[in-house]
């Protein structure tokens, strides 16, 4: 891409498993900074070859910024996680593609040379913060018709899109989404998401601690006809249900990524590497349909095609936007490229926390298939937009012999 | 060895229960399995994790009575049931937020006297409370599997032994105290404590942490300490120390990591060496009025080779000596005056009466006054002035208090933009109008004469406002006097501190007779302010504390003055081990200021209080006091000195000369409750703790001479 002084690497990436909101999730009693600051101090226990004071920013995604997801989070959450108090940090919000914009972002200032090296990730504590907290919709909105009213929920703006797609049915959806719960089940019993995952301690309501090891969403053993018996909550007789759907949770990623020279330079190892990203609006009451538009333009940018792609990390938000997408791009609905160990239908979505577990997951396949030159990350963010990153695998053999040519 | 510690074996047959407490806030043992995280060794499978949680916010400290012990009991039972299950791998124990466990309940060692029939009967209570601790900590070292304690929080006491009754131990290092604090309160560390830490970090350390600092005024151990000396065998910062520790016991469980600790040694001899040692220097501190110490010094030579049931049956019967010990029940009711009746002194009108204080004078620009000023800027971070007589006193006086606030400082106990601010909010004037424009509060400290404070506050009323408050820390003059004559005496008020003004933490605070509540509030939201405890005294010659220090040194220097040898006098009165010997403290007072105090207190009571010839003779002299130390360190009269001493031919035994400095000092109390001079013989003792440093083992005074007949038991 033109205007990359220094290639960009994802050095790694974590996060602590997601919960299910609410008063009986596992992280009820726990603070979401507290979740965002555990995943950044483990990168840094897992890379103690990066001196601290080496990071040049921590940018921190969240939805909602008030309470414990509040006070400038970047910021405060490197101070609680006793980073260097010369170490600056933000707080980004792109609704569900806050942690995605956090690693672009700081991708950017690393490309351009402003940073070296940076934390980015993102928390999402639907259960302190249920999504709609505090909005204060303008007037105007629906004075104007500026926006379809449907467009501020967002299992609304997932029956929309299965209006505007007909051929994308509430059967497809239930195949899809149980082939995601499978396929998480398969991972776990592999032993292939675990090493991701942070250790997350937890309090329940009488006072008692414990450990949060593993996702509390997936629900193994889920049959398409388990999930045709789910009701649709958004619409009388409509496609969208819970059980296509992914939850209400909480959770944080975190991951650290540098220029290529200073990975080199300290030792950290490189994962990914960064080809281009691109993001893309839509109208906001199909929010869903977004990865589509920002994932042509990021292959335009980058001059790749779709067929360059041999790993797709996309969001599931919803079954019937990640359906959309496929038929978009003539991918078969259980194509194994296309989210292998599967997806937020079963791991659930912590909105701004999301992106970086694609990116985490998608490092993660890198590793086992040298095979695969480029993959994407993509997701549907709330109000309209796409967000699609492409990432090139060193364990290629052709890895880095598309650099641009850089300025001396 | 004593005769209780010899007792080797636990009589079989039914233990007394434990009193219930009525008011007991229940540490509750909340009991979960916990899956561990792989590891590279592999499966650690399940831990059964214990949480000591009380139910209360950070401001109410877990503890442990008997509730809280049946509470642990159980979930140690439901835990033996997950090991023979072959459910878990492990047991572990930690506590809620910034607790781990903050010892005993300490009213459960008090229960006994309450609910006994009989002497043996509370002794009987008092055995089941070390026998019961014992039951049910040790099972946390017994289980079969291996235990871990994860030290999150604070450990006092009781909590450390829970600790240290664990296989493994990991510690947070955000953890701000770690003690074994039984001794400083008159008991032992009577659950495993004495067995155990000298077992598990060697006799020298456990030493320190269970004679050493109990005995340098409660010193208390941190994260980073405790680790240091070994109790514990990780230390993780408190960001994700749960993660961590549970993750390490897990590499412990999986054999990827070995727990290597210092190696113990059990030597005889240098065993012996050093409980003898901290033996001599308890003895040296207290003289045997602080039976605590020895008993526990007993118990750690006895650890070197006795087995557990052994040492914790003689533990249990040590603790039970000394929980019926007058040492322990005047302890715990020191405690109580320091704990609760000093953060809310009796007597206080409102304090929304309290008027602000945004600047603040000082008259006079020495020693004291400087002082002052220094503690009013460091804590209440508000203008001070200063002002005396003489353009150079002041400069040297302002200079005095900025290079103090340059050292602390220097000495990393100020940052340094906070010392910019408090250098800056210091001046000096020899203008009072000057100095004083818009003060809220002026204090004097000067030359401790009537006439001349009563000049002082005259002329500081000219340049304020009506209500500025003005404080004298006169130490024996009457404040009525001194405000008598005052356009606006209600704002005037004795506002005493005790040398080293820094480091002392009472203030007593005169009310004199024309003294408004709002005055009075403000004196006492200062004294809050300044960190100190404030005690409401009457305004009565030299208060409390002086008066009766001035009393006491007034008998010991009257037996020396009759003919009592110098060294038999300052030794009499030993068995109180207070925190230093009459003439020590003499010396510390300075002669010339005793004097000055005793000729005021002679002409207020002339019955009572004399002037001693020999404290005449030593201040014409200028000799700064009757010892002179020894290159060795000790303290001896030289012949000079002696040469002063005034003495006649009626020499008194040590025996005599305590018993009259004794019911001395009963009378003198005896008149101050009497007089009104405090609300309640418990303002006297808090005063004696506070500001003369008199031990907790005594209570401060009344309960000690109560129980020796020197005071009444009612009044």
């Amino acid at each position: 891409m033109a205007g990359i002084l220094h290639d960009v690497v994802f050095v790694d990436g974590v996060r602590t498993p997601f919960g299910k909101a609410g008063e009986s999730g596992v992280y009820a009693r726990t603070r979401a900074d507290d979740l965002v600051v555990r995943c950044i101090r483990e990168l840094l226990a897992r890379h103690p070859q990066l001196p601290p004071e080496r990071i040049d920013e921590v940018a921190v995604a969240a939805t909602t910024q008030t309470g414990d997801q509040g006070l400038t989070i970047g910021r405060m959450s490197a101070l609680l996680a006793g980073l260097p108090r010369s170490v600056p940090g933000f707080a980004i919000d792109r609704m569900c593609a806050g942690a995605m914009t956090a690693v672009t972002t700081t991708a950017s200032g690393i490309a351009s040379g402003f940073y070296d090296v940076a934390i980015a990730g993102g928390v999402e504590h639907m259960g302190h913060h249920p999504m709609g907290e505090g909005v204060d919709p303008n007037p105007r909105i629906v004075a104007e018709k500026l926006v379809d009213p449907s467009a501020l929920v967002m299992g609304q703006t997932a029956e929309n899109l299965h209006d505007r797609f007909p051929k994308v049915t509430k059967q497809r959806c239930d195949v899809y989404a149980a082939a995601s719960q499978a396929r998480v089940a398969a991972a776990y019993e592999a032993g292939r998401l675990q090493a991701d995952l942070v250790p997350m301690s937890t309090r329940d309501a009488e006072g008692a601690w414990g450990l949060a090891t593993v996702d509390e969403p997936p629900r193994p053993g889920t049959t398409v006809e388990d999930l045709a018996a789910l009701r649709t909550p958004f619409r009388p007789s409509g496609r969208v249900t819970a059980g296509n759907s992914a939850g209400l949770n909480d959770g944080a990623t975190a991951c650290l990524i540098a220029s290529a020279e200073v990975a080199a330079e300290l030792g950290l190892p490189v994962r990914m590497r960064l080809v281009g990203y691109a993001f893309a609006g839509v109208e906001p009451e199909v929010m869903g349909i977004g990865p589509v538009p920002a994932t042509e333009k990021v292959l335009a940018r980058t001059g790749l095609s779709i067929e360059d792609i041999g790993l797709f990390e996309i969001n599931e938000a919803f079954a019937v936007q990640v359906l959309a997408f496929l038929d978009h791009f003539g991918i078969a609905d259980d194509d194994p490229r296309v989210n292998p160990d599967g997806g937020a239908i079963a791991l659930g979505h912590p909105l701004a926390s999301s992106g970086v577990r694609l990116m985490t997951q998608l490092a993660r396949h890198f590793q086992d298939r040298p095979e695969v030159r480029y993959g994407l990350t993509t997701m549907c963010i709330g109000i309209g937009m796409g967000g699609s990153v492409i990432w090139e695998n060193p364990h290629h053999a052709d890895y880095g012999t598309d650099r641009t040519e850089r300025a001396a | 060895m004593t005769s209780s510690t010899q007792s080797p074996t636990r009589p079989s047959g039914s233990s007394t229960p434990l009193p219930e407490l009525p008011d007991e806030v229940v540490t509750r043992a909340l009991l979960r399995e916990v899956a561990l995280p792989r590891t590279a060794g592999g499966d650690p499978g399940t831990i059964a994790l214990i949480t000591l949680d009380n139910g209360r916010d950070h401001t109410r400290p877990t503890t442990l009575g008997p509730a809280g012990l049946a509470s642990l009991d159980s979930a140690l039972d439901g835990a033996a049931e997950l090991v023979a299950a072959g459910r878990v791998r492990a047991v572990a124990i930690t506590g809620k937020p910034f607790f781990f466990l903050a010892g005993a309940d300490l009213t459960m060692a008090a229960s006994g006297a309450t609910v006994a029939t009989s002497a043996e009967h509370a002794r009987e209570i008092a055995v089941a409370i070390g026998r019961r601790g014992h039951d049910v900590l040790r099972r946390l070292g017994e289980l079969g599997v291996p235990s871990f304690a994860f030290v999150n929080g604070v450990a006092l006491g009781g909590g450390v032994e829970v600790a240290l009754h664990c296989t493994y131990r990991t510690i947070s290092s955000g953890v701000p105290a770690l003690a074994l604090p039984e001794c400083f309160l008159g008991i032992l560390p009577g659950w495993g404590g004495t067995y155990l830490l000298p077992r598990l970090i060697g006799v020298e350390r456990a030493l320190e942490v269970i004679i050493a600092n109990p005995m340098q005024n409660n010193r208390m151990l941190n994260g980073r300490k405790a680790f240091d000396l070994g109790i514990a065998d990780a230390m993780f910062e408190p960001a994700d120390f749960l993660e961590r520790s549970l993750v390490w016991a897990a590499e412990v469980l999986t054999g990827v990591r070995s727990v290597e600790r210092a190696e113990v040694s059990d030597d005889e001899a240098s065993w012996a060496a050093a409980v003898a040692e901290a033996r001599a220097g308890a003895e040296l501190k207290f003289h045997g009025a602080a039976p605590a110490y020895p008993r526990a010094l007993d118990l750690v030579a006895l650890a070197r080779t006795a087995d557990r049931d052994t040492a914790f049956e003689a533990e249990s019967q040590s603790l039970a000596d000394l929980i019926v010990s007058p040492q322990f029940a005047n302890s715990l009711y020191a405690f109580d005056l320091v704990n609760k009746r000093a953060k809310r002194p009796v007597g206080v009108p409102s304090a929304s009466l309290a008027r602000p204080v945004t600047k603040v004078g000082v008259v006079g620009a020495g020693l004291m006054a400087t002082q002052l000023a220094t503690l009013f800027l460091r804590r209440l971070k508000v203008p001070v002035a200063l002002t005396d007589l003489d353009a150079d006193r002041v400069t040297r006086g302002v200079e005095a208090v900025r290079s103090e606030i340059r050292s602390q400082a220097a000495k990393g106990r100020i940052r340094g933009d906070e010392a910019n601010r408090l250098e800056a909010l210091v001046s000096g004037s020899v203008e009072a109008a000057e100095a004083f424009a818009g003060a809220d509060l002026v204090i004097e400290a000067v030359f401790e004469e009537l006439e001349v404070k009563k000049q002082v506050l005259a002329a500081v009323e000219r340049v304020v406002s009506p209500e500025c408050v003005l404080m004298t820390n006169t130490s024996s003059l009457s404040v009525s006097a001194m405000a008598a004559e005052l356009e606006h005496p209600e704002r005037v008020v004795g506002f005493h501190f005790f040398n080293p003004v820094a480091v002392l933490p009472l203030v007593e605070v005169v009310r004199a007779e024309r003294t408004d509540d709002a005055t009075l509030a403000t004196a006492f939201a200062v004294g809050k302010g300044l960190r100190k405890s404030c005690v409401l005294v009457a305004d009565a010659p030299a208060f409390v504390v002086n008066r009766l220090l001035t009393r006491f040194l007034g008998e010991v220097t009257a037996a020396v003055d009759e003919g009592t040898p110098v060294e038999v006098a300052d030794a009499a009165l030993e068995p109180l081990g207070l925190p230093m010997s009459p003439f020590t403290l003499l010396q510390l007072v300075g002669p010339a200021v005793a004097l000055h105090v005793a000729e005021t207190m002679h002409a207020a009571y002339p019955d009572r209080f004399g002037v001693s010839q020999t404290l005449r003779s030593l201040v014409a002299a200028g000799r700064t006091g009757v010892f002179t130390w020894g290159m060795d360190g000790k303290p001896y009269v030289d012949e000079e000195t002696r040469a002063l001493f005034v003495q006649g031919e009626a020499p008194s035994s040590a025996e005599q000369v305590r018993e009259r400095a004794l019911s001395a000092l009963g009378q003198e109390c005896a008149l101050m409750l009497s007089e009104g001079v405090v609300a309640e013989a418990a303002d006297i003792d808090l005063c004696m703790l506070l500001g003369a440093g008199w031990p907790f083992h005594l209570g401060g005074i009344t309960p000690y001479l109560r129980r020796s007949g020197h005071l009444p038991r009612t009044g």
